[in-house]
């Protein structure tokens, strides 16, 4: 048995099980969220959440938000540069911690 | 790991289980797969048309077919397929005809067929869009995305810019141009086993990147779902996916794309004069019988008797009914 079975993407409502009203708000919201054209496209929408999707690492997001940025519109070479975004933030979030360590190197006359 | 296909869903019970009752409509298109022979050999193709195919309709079967639609003036429209239709040497003079007779002739056309030579007798068929011009002809083009990339993955090396090249030489004798009445409208379908994007959103995006890119202008663009039949499903099986894209379409069927599935008003007729509900039934040989279980060919067409028939459907017609729908004029709801 795989820890992240692809198969069990498809069972994600079974999140509800035990607090069926809370899952209920969550995929109304969700669905409002990445599913509607609103001031950003459907297809901008998907780009950002692949580019979490990578950035969070989880694999039923990799898999789910690909196929959704297909099946609005985009292409692997927009995908692509929504993947280098997401890598790009996350070198940034660490590198700029350096500013933190010269803070500590100065506070202490290093 | 690779899983053999099982069970797929069964079409007529989803049906049944929305209170659908999709009986036919009157018939408004004849619809004439003149070949199987084509000068690519798309991944997707559900006919599995070819350079090296050789099926095609013969001249009687063609008088028959424009005796039908002189007979009856209901049926608007003649949309002439394959393979690629313009290598049929019927093509031509069931396009006049056919106008001759008023009618509404749409031709799919493949672009790259403008450029490369005859895959039989070599001849170039760099004339066709003088031809279309002036008959009038609706041109709809196959142009899997607006970029190289997913279009060459599909229909084959350099099939993309050749397109390009055709789409421009269709602007410059009048296609798409405003006031001139000479629709070219685009054809999209996904190069894997997803559904296609929004029509409008996708035909925006193609409309804004075609011009701005290469110059080019067109109508509309339609989006067509693959089916899962022949080439495609090979695909699909190979890769292990055939069950999941099955589940894919059962699950995003939509009562309303089922409403107004283009079998219900369209006849389609094979290259050997046999009949069927779709292009689609006429390369699985899902024929139109008889009441002993003959097929029912076009030189025995009884307009009144096919009103009352019992569309064939199977799983398949899934890709008809997924999300927005799929038609031959493209999303249906």
């Amino acid at each position: 048995m795989e820890y992240y079975d692809p198969k069990d993407l498809a069972r994600f409502g079974e999140v509800g099980k035990f607090r069926p009203d809370l899952a209920q708000k969550f995929f109304e919201y969700y669905g409002a969220a990445t599913g509607t054209d609103g001031a950003l496209s459907r297809r901008e929408k998907a780009l950002i959440a692949l580019a979490i999707a990578h950035s969070k690492q989880c694999p039923y997001c990799i898999d789910a938000w690909t196929r959704g940025c297909l099946e609005a519109g985009s292409n692997p070479e927009e995908m692509t540069e929504a993947v280098h975004v997401a890598a790009a933030m996350d070198a940034g979030v660490t590198l700029v911690h350096g500013v933190q360590m010269h803070n500590h190197l100065d506070r202490h006359g290093a | 790991m690779k899983t053999l296909p099982t069970t797929p869903p069964d079409f007529e019970a989803l049906v049944a289980s929305h209170g659908l009752r999709l009986d036919p409509r009157p018939l408004d298109t004849l619809q004439l797969n003149v070949t199987r022979l084509c000068n690519q050999a798309c991944h997707h193709c559900h006919v599995d048309a070819s350079p090296k195919r050789t099926e095609q309709m013969d001249r009687r079967t063609a008088d028959r077919c424009l005796e039908v639609l002189a007979a009856h003036p209901s049926i608007a429209t003649l949309d002439l397929t394959g393979g690629a239709p313009e290598l049929n040497p019927e093509f031509e003079r069931l396009v006049v005809e056919a106008r001759r007779l008023g009618r509404r002739v749409m031709v799919r056309h493949n672009l790259t067929v403008q450029l490369d030579p005859h895959p039989v007798t070599g001849t170039s068929l760099e004339h066709l869009p003088g031809f279309f011009a002036a008959h009038e002809v609706v041109v709809v083009s196959s142009l899997p995305y607006h970029q190289e990339y997913f279009t060459d993955k599909q229909r084959g090396r350099g099939v993309f810019g050749k397109s390009i090249e055709a789409l421009r030489r269709l602007n410059a004798v009048g296609y798409a141009q405003p006031g001139r009445g000479l629709p070219l409208n685009l054809v999209y379908n996904p190069v894997g086993s997803y559904l296609p994007p929004e029509q409008k959103a996708l035909e925006a995006q193609y409309r804004r990147e075609l011009l701005e890119r290469h110059g080019v202008r067109f109508d509309a663009l339609w989006t067509i779902t693959n089916m899962p039949i022949h080439r495609f499903r090979a695909a699909l099986e190979r890769a292990g996916t055939y069950d999941d894209y099955m589940a894919r379409l059962a699950g995003a069927f939509n009562p309303a794309a089922a409403e107004n599935v283009m079998c219900r008003s369209l006849l389609s007729v094979g290259w050997d004069g046999r009949l069927f509900d779709c292009d689609f039934n006429q390369q699985l040989d899902l024929e139109l019988q008889g009441p002993d279980g003959a097929p029912v060919t076009i030189f025995d067409l009884d307009l009144e008797a096919l009103s009352r028939r019992r569309i064939r459907f199977e799983a398949h017609c899934l890709g008809c009914t997924a999300g927005s729908g799929s038609s031959c004029g493209g999303a249906t709801a």
